[in-house]
């Protein structure tokens, strides 16, 4: 089929009008890397995004950078020395990693705690919750361009850490729990500091509440920003107060309190029916108020008696496999431990909260705007160890 | 006899002096607010200390931190643009250096009296765009251009509501020189009360409001530091400067909000003037800078404790903020002013 010259042009020249128009219209997308080395990210995440103009078409966290095996490492310690390594996993909320291990491998020993050990193990797991989110609540104020909430938050931080360090001997990274309880008692004077603590808590909360939760810039940044519904929060295994912030009624503290006492204290699982940024940032601020009043309901009723059980002196665990989670301040935290009756695990599967949350990402930041890429990070409050391990 | 304190100049004299005092005044203003807001008051509002080893509680860190700019290297990105990159931080400079031209501090002492001085410094103020356009262009980097594409779409947005918010104050002392507002302000009478003058902060609080959050979004700060915003584009435009261009700046940054709070003293709170004395008197020569300063020092606070206290709004609600509230509040209080002038 011959084609004219005549034809030819009228193609050319369609085919120049067509673009004409198209250039001014059609605008080239770009990739833009979030991270690993960004401030919002606060550690190794890596999210690469793909824009047209400020909008998100596609975003991809890419996880990895941070791996450091724990899994594998756990493989070659004895039971008493896996507890260092996973303090390490939330360094925020450290000793809260130690209980579901510690819990597991006293289910496959069929040892029990005696009760103050338990009562005392649930203080300080809901202490590293009070440390743990705390930082959230100021934190999520400097991702918003709030720079102020952020040292208030370390400030009343320290108060926490204090006790926790005058417990345990360590900051970060208590290493306290023992299989069959804990290594010591409750120094002098604590309870009624803990107390003080407490309320300097619920000030701190309030402070919040009214410096930052009432502006009005912070709603419109926060809500209505990366709506997560309840289907998809558990369909993507969500868990925590991400989960409960989708209206999702689910609390392990309260739903499975396997070796903690939170079934024999009077709280309340606070959930939010928006699913949005602020959802997620109310329910956290309500929870730590809650953990407040649990810790001194503890402190009321702890039990006396001593704080381990007898275990011998070299633990060998039975050969077995249980599986325990605990409501970490993250999330649901659970360690699948396999046991072939050696003096160490013979496999440790950490199932840890971020890194299900961090997952829901690819769907929730779709459509969304640079700057509530970083709300939406903010708000799902992962912490890097906590998602590679 | 009417004492003045006037000297006798020549041309080549004055116009020394003249750049000697624009040259030194953004240093000044930038070391001053640098160190009384932004180091003291916001640890104070923070709950810390803020500096304190280098001089006496902290007051020669700023030269310190000046002195460490001085000697570090002046790296250029590989894909930079070399001389758009390396003249950015100029431009964004020399705007706020003509803006210290018109800033009057006493019935002679300005730089350059023009009869459009107001036009004149609202229009240099918008200089600064073009230089923040080419440090994100120049750099050769996403974060640093969508800084800029930004600060380009949020300056020029804020640029309205600026001016409009001023006209209010031209309308009611019917005068474009800055000089002539502050002698309306100072000759003014409220209600036929005329002890401390007229402050049009009485008159035009709504313009002064306006003005105050156009400024603000016009320095980039919180709540509109969307084109710097370190927790999403690390920077924005300024992520790729080190060394003396990233002190270019950030003295331009503090330099132009002294500037902008000395205009907005002028406009609105009697500029170098002080209830009970006369305004001719040329003795305001002497005293009118510190009168300014201590007018710049209060407006400035204003402006920093915003900076300190708000998160961060996004693009498209700065631009909502902009179009559908301050611009239409401006346009209404230029209405009721003028009708009001008419009338009174």
């Amino acid at each position: 089929m011959t084609v004219t010259e005549r034809e030819q042009r009228a193609f050319i020249a369609a085919a120049a009008a067509d673009a004409r128009v198209n250039v001014e219209i059609e605008t080239e997308g770009m990739t833009l890397n979030i991270g690993p080395q960004h401030p919002a990210t606060h550690g190794t995440l890596r999210i690469v995004a793909r824009l047209d103009g400020e909008q998100v078409v596609v975003a991809e966290p890419i996880m990895g950078y941070m791996h450091r095996g724990y899994e594998k490492l756990a493989e070659v310690r004895t039971y008493p020395q896996v507890t260092t390594l996973i303090n390490r996993i939330d360094w925020l909320g450290s000793f809260a990693n130690e209980v579901p291990f510690i819990l597991a491998a006293e289910q496959l020993m069929e040892v029990e705690a005696p009760p103050r050990a338990a009562w005392i193990r649930t203080i300080l797991f809901e202490l590293s919750r009070l440390a743990n989110i705390a930082l959230f609540l100021g934190d999520m104020g400097v991702q918003l361009g709030a720079i102020t909430p952020v040292f208030f938050a370390f400030r009343d931080r320290e108060f926490v850490l204090n006790q926790i360090e005058s417990v345990t001997g360590g900051r970060f990274h208590p290493n306290f729990d023992r299989i069959g309880g804990l290594k010591d008692d409750l120094p002098k004077g604590w309870i009624e500091e803990t107390r003080g603590v407490m309320v300097k808590m619920r000030n701190f909360c309030d402070e919040l509440e009214a410096l930052l939760m009432g502006n009005e810039i912070f709603e419109a940044r926060t809500r209505g920003v990366g709506v997560i519904p309840a289907d998809v929060a558990l369909s993507y295994g969500l868990s925590g107060a991400n989960l409960r912030a989708s209206g999702v009624d689910w609390d392990l503290r309260r739903d499975n309190p396997c070796g903690l006492v939170h079934d024999q204290l009077d709280w309340k699982v606070w959930t939010h029916p928006d699913g949005d940024s602020f959802a997620r940032y109310w329910v956290r601020l309500q929870e730590t108020r809650e953990a407040t009043y649990m810790v001194e309901q503890m402190l009321d009723g702890l039990p006396a008696g001593p704080v381990m059980a007898k275990v011998p002196v070299i633990i060998k665990v039975p050969a077995g496999e249980a599986y325990v989670a605990t409501e970490n301040p993250l999330g649901v935290m659970g360690y699948y431990v396999v046991s072939k009756g050696d003096l160490g695990p013979f496999r440790v599967k950490i199932r840890s909260a971020s890194f299900n949350n961090i997952s829901v990402t690819p769907w929730v930041l779709r459509g969304v705007y640079v700057p509530d890429v970083i709300t939406i990070l903010a708000s799902l409050y992962f912490i890097l160890g906590d998602i590679d391990r | 006899m009417i004492w003045t304190l006037a000297l006798e100049l020549a041309y080549w004299q004055q116009t020394a002096i003249k750049l000697v005092v624009v040259a030194l005044v953004i240093p000044t203003a930038a070391l001053i607010l640098g160190y009384v807001f932004l180091m003291k008051m916001m640890s104070f509002m923070q709950s810390r200390l803020g500096p304190m080893e280098a001089g006496p509680y902290g007051t020669l860190q700023l030269l310190a931190d000046g002195v460490k700019f001085l000697q570090k290297e002046d790296v250029f990105p590989r894909r930079a643009d070399r001389y758009v990159f390396a003249l950015a931080p100029v431009v964004v400079l020399v705007s706020t250096f003509l803006l210290f031209v018109v800033l009057p501090v006493g019935p002679d002492a300005v730089v350059s009296s023009l009869d459009a001085g107001l036009f004149f410094a609202l229009a240099v103020a918008s200089l600064s765009v073009i230089g923040i356009l080419m440090a994100g262009w120049g750099s050769a980097n996403k974060y640093a251009l969508m800084g800029g594409m930004r600060a380009a779409g949020q300056l020029i947005a804020y640029e309205l509501p600026l001016v409009l918010a001023a006209i209010g104050v031209v309308i009611q002392a019917g005068t474009l020189d800055l000089n002539k507002i502050v002698l309306a302000q100072a000759t003014g009478e409220i209600f036929g009360w005329g002890a401390i003058g007229n402050p049009y902060i009485l008159t035009q609080f709504v313009g002064f409001a306006i003005f105050l959050v156009a400024v603000q979004a016009e320095l980039t700060q919180p709540p509109f530091d969307m084109p710097v915003a370190e927790s999403e584009i690390v920077g924005g435009y300024q992520v790729e400067y080190t060394g003396f261009r990233f002190l270019f700046f950030f003295m331009a940054e503090f330099g132009t909000a002294f500037a902008f709070a000395g205009i907005a003293s002028v406009l609105f709170l009697g500029g170098w003037y002080v209830p009970g004395l006369d305004p001719t008197s040329g003795w305001f020569n002497l005293i009118g800078p510190f009168v300014m300063f201590i007018k710049i020092m209060a407006v400035s606070a204003l402006i920093f404790w915003f900076r300190f206290t708000f998160p961060r709004l996004r693009e498209d609600q700065l631009q909502k903020l902009a179009w559908k509230v301050l611009i239409p509040l401006a346009l209404l209080n230029i209405v009721v002013t003028g009708v009001l002038k008419v009338l009174v």
